[in-house]
């Protein structure tokens, strides 16, 4: 269903209109289509690379460094950046290049590297849980809202789990959505131990019948050792009440993020292994190049990514239409 | 990163002691410094611009006779950042009449909600002014929830009003402040997305009304590239007045502090460094600086020391190190000086070049407990002649602190070698290397008009004595291998980690990039055949 919805909305965006996020104004996406508000998001990069790379110029260093340019702004990070540069200057060398080569090139080579298994982990038979994780700040509770609210269209009945016990009215904000999805949700009391709100809705679940757990987690800075191996307890409490789970672990990405998301994702997945990447806040002007080095780096596919504050602005990974996003 | 930029200029300009630096002779480490600082988010037209004052800076410059090329460079290259990032500016433009308004902005979770909590507290405590705190917030479903909590926890009263726009609570509660009792308010405003324009047009309506005295920008320390374009756009709809950097607790180099600031020019008045309410403090650029060049944090290490440690122990314990009679009671006492100061992972990531590589030392706390119980079973008399500890009185030690004879034995090894690195500083103590050693007050006073190298040198010899016995393992511009201490005496001892202290040697930084082009030619092999 939302794929229909997608390619239905994105036919009317052809021409690009960068500046047409002001006139959706609370909820974008919802008149353009998620796929435009992607677009429209990754605008700036796409515009430029346009730009650099027109037709006949010569593929000499200056356009090189230029095109690193613009990646190293999307946020690849030099090290991935020069790589690609690096990969276009040997496989044009001596060759006669016209910019219609360098644009396939590149994005070949991106979704190359993106092209991992995007598809989430169900369980066989009974309850599947989910578990959300990531850094303070990056979007975790309203993904989870919006994830619920897909599966809940699906068809599948979900339970959702407020384990951030430590942020001001954390808790809270999950139980709004909650009431608003008309989802079950168990909560823990302010300061209680995460571990024992997640046992407890591992029963519940259970207990209901219920397809999906999804648990929201408390945002951690990925050096709090402390808290990191806390988040390896709730691990370990889910997978002792249900072998083999959690099915999916959720690390939440902020778009805007550089390149300390390379360092965090390596310590989330070091603390409890990480399965995909949900990129958030992608309809600003940044555009999470940064999912690149990681991939180099951590291997991490990307499952998710959102593009607008609207419910319906989240949506599955599609590696080709994603980088076809960030160039045409 | 820091060691590689030193190692790698020293490398370069090495033999021109006393001649003058040339462009010819810069290109390559202006290339590293590139590196470094879009590794650490520097936005790309900031680093251009940098890169270029610092070449023109150091190009014509002498590198005098006596001090290491490198560091002289790395010199430039601080106070140039230093420079750029300052000045010290964490005073707030207070209003003669009637209440001081301040506005939060912000991008959607960086920390705005916190933050307008941090600086109340701030305000209350260290001003001495009675603020508000303004939930205008009505964006994120329960952030007026968060605030209110806030509020409380702090007993600062909170302004909200259900059914008014945002622009008319921020009117009604500057209003009513004074009514309450208040001199100081804060509006905390929805965060935005800045190509919402409604939303931005909101904080314009809510800056329009309440004519704030004060707008501060709230910067997550973690943003990349985007910094730049975000810090623009907010401060061409608001007229900006200064800076928060949040989230600085984490390991983010923080080279948005940059970015922001050449951006906007608008100082960087706070930053915020951890969850807690009370972990909000004033902009020191150059430690920024060092940060964003990876060099540790020696001088906050120095006043935490300076504060917490038992001065005439510490004299007393230096004076034993250098005369090489420190035995393993003075090390226990030292070990609980040094529990003093927090974790040892927080202490160690203070120092320069260890930082980032902190996660996967992990030194715990464990292992500084267990080295504790196995001195803690020894009897006086082993304490202070470690030499005479036979396999029977370490069997004995085992079975008493709950280890195994291994564990005593690979601690008493370590000890020996540190014993031995003693032994070095005393020869080179006779030498006159350590004139200069002067103990932690001066060691202070030294610190705060310092020069990079001065203060690298400075950990090198002087406040590795006098600290704790550390330093040296990844100090720059000490031509030792930057190998990460591995084990807790290594790191201490500043020796190179012994063998298989606690596992897992991390190749080094070059190592790493000899492979990768190394398999990069190999994948260029590959493809043409």
């Amino acid at each position: 269903m939302a794929l229909g919805k997608l390619f239905g909305r994105g036919k009317k965006e052809d021409g690009p209109s960068p500046e047409g996020g002001a006139e959706d104004g609370q909820e974008p996406g919802r008149k353009g289509g998620a796929f435009a508000a992607l677009r429209r998001g990754l605008s700036k990069t796409r515009e430029k690379l346009a730009a650099i790379v027109p037709i006949g110029r010569k593929l000499d260093e200056e356009l090189l460094e230029e095109i690193e340019a613009v990646l190293i702004q999307a946020d690849f990070g030099p090290i991935t950046a020069m790589e690609l540069c690096d990969q276009l200057r040997d496989a044009y060398k001596g060759k006669e290049f016209s910019s219609e080569e360098a644009t396939p090139f590149l994005k070949e080579r991106l979704v190359e590297k993106l092209g991992q298994d995007t598809s989430l982990r169900f369980a066989e038979s009974g309850t599947s849980v989910f578990v959300v994780a990531g850094v303070n700040g990056v979007g975790k509770t309203t993904s989870i809202a919006k994830i619920a609210k897909q599966f809940r269209e699906e068809g599948r009945t979900v339970v959702l789990a407020a384990a951030d016990t430590f942020r001001a009215a954390a808790v809270d904000q999950l139980g709004i959505w909650s009431e608003r999805l008309e989802v079950e949700m168990v909560r823990g009391r302010e300061g209680g131990d995460p571990a024992s709100v997640v046992f407890d809705a591992v029963e519940k679940a259970q207990e209901l019948e219920a397809d999906v757990l999804i648990i929201d987690t408390a945002g951690r800075l990925h050096t709090e050792k402390g808290l990191m191996d806390q988040l390896s307890k709730i691990g370990r409490v889910i997978e002792k009440k249900i072998p083999g789970a959690p099915h999916e672990v959720l690390q939440v990405l902020d778009a805007t993020t550089g390149q300390n998301a390379v360092t965090q994702a390596q310590a989330f997945h070091a603390a409890m292994p990480v399965t995909g990447l949900v990129l958030t806040k992608l309809d600003g002007t940044a555009r999470g190049g940064v999912i690149f080095p990681i991939l180099d780096q951590v291997g991490l596919p990307v499952k998710y990514i959102g593009v607008g504050e609207g419910i319906d602005d989240l949506q599955r990974f599609e590696p080709e239409r994603f980088v076809d996003a960030l160039f045409d | 990163m820091l060691d590689n930029l030193t190692r790698r200029f020293t490398d370069i300009v090495g033999g021109l002691r006393g001649k003058k630096i040339t462009e010819s002779n810069v290109q390559e480490t202006v290339k590293e410094i590139r590196r470094a600082l879009l590794e650490a988010d520097v936005a790309l037209p900031v680093v251009k611009q940098f890169v270029q004052r610092v070449k023109e800076e150091a190009l014509g410059t002498e590198v005098i006779e006596g001090v290491d090329a490198g560091q002289h460079f790395i010199k430039i290259v601080k106070d140039s950042l230093t420079d750029l990032m300052g000045p010290e500016d964490p005073e707030i433009e207070w209003r003669k009449k009637g209440p001081t308004i301040i506005l939060m902005a912000g991008l959607q979770g960086s920390g705005k909600t916190t933050t307008c909590g941090k600086l109340a507290r701030y305000l209350r405590d260290r001003k001495n002014r009675r603020p508000l705190l303004v939930a205008a917030d009505l964006q994120r479903p329960a952030a007026i929830e968060q605030l209110k909590v806030l509020g409380r926890t702090l007993d600062i009263p909170v302004f909200h009003e259900p059914g008014l726009s945002p622009p008319e609570v921020c009117e009604r509660a500057v209003k009513e402040a004074a009514g309450k009792g208040c001199d100081t308010v804060i509006l905390d405003t929805a965060g935005r997305l800045h190509i919402d324009a409604e939303l931005m047009g909101e904080l314009k309506q809510v800056a329009r009304r309440t004519e704030p005295d004060e707008i501060f920008l709230v910067v997550d320390a973690m943003t990349g590239q985007d910094a730049v374009n975000s810090a623009r756009e907010f401060n061409e709809a608001l007229e900006l007045s200064g800076v928060v950097l949040t989230k600085l607790d984490g390991d983010a180099r923080g080279g948005s502090a940059l970015s922001v600031k050449s951006i906007t020019g608008k100082p960087i008045k706070f930053i915020g460094v951890g969850e807690k309410l009370d972990k909000l403090e004033p902009f020191h650029p150059e430690r920024m600086a060092g940060r964003i060049l990876g060099m540790g944090d020696v001088t906050s290490l120095v006043e935490l020391a300076q504060d917490k440690l038992d001065q005439e122990k510490q004299a007393e314990m230096q004076q034993k190190m250098l005369e090489a009679r420190f035995d393993l009671d003075d090390f226990l006492q030292q070990l609980g000086q040094l529990k003093k100061l927090g974790s040892v992972k927080d202490l160690l990531g203070k120092l320069p070049g260890l930082g980032a590589q902190m996660g996967d030392m992990d030194i715990g706390d464990d292992d500084m407990k267990s080295i504790e119980c196995i001195i803690q079973s020894m009897t006086t008399e082993e304490r202070r002649r470690p030499e005479i500890l036979n396999t029977s009185r370490r069997k004995r030690i085992a079975r008493g602190s709950g280890r195994t004879v291994d564990e005593v034995s690979d601690l008493l090894k370590q000890f020996k070698q540190m014993q031995q690195v003693m032994q070095q500083l005393k020869q080179f103590q006779q030498g006159g290397m350590f004139g200069k050693l002067k103990g932690l007050g001066a060691m202070r006073k030294q610190l705060k008009g310092q020069s990079a190298h001065e203060i690298i040198e400075g950990m090198g010899g002087a406040s590795a004595t006098a600290t704790l016995p550390s330093g040296g393992p990844a100090l720059p511009g000490q031509n030792r291998p930057a190998a990460p201490g591995n084990s807790l005496f290594g790191a201490l001892a500043g020796q190179p980690p012994a063998a298989k202290a606690t596992g897992k040697a991390r190749p080094s930084k070059d190592a790493i990039r000899k492979k990768r082009k190394q398999e990069r030619s190999r994948k260029k092999k590959n493809r043409r055949g």
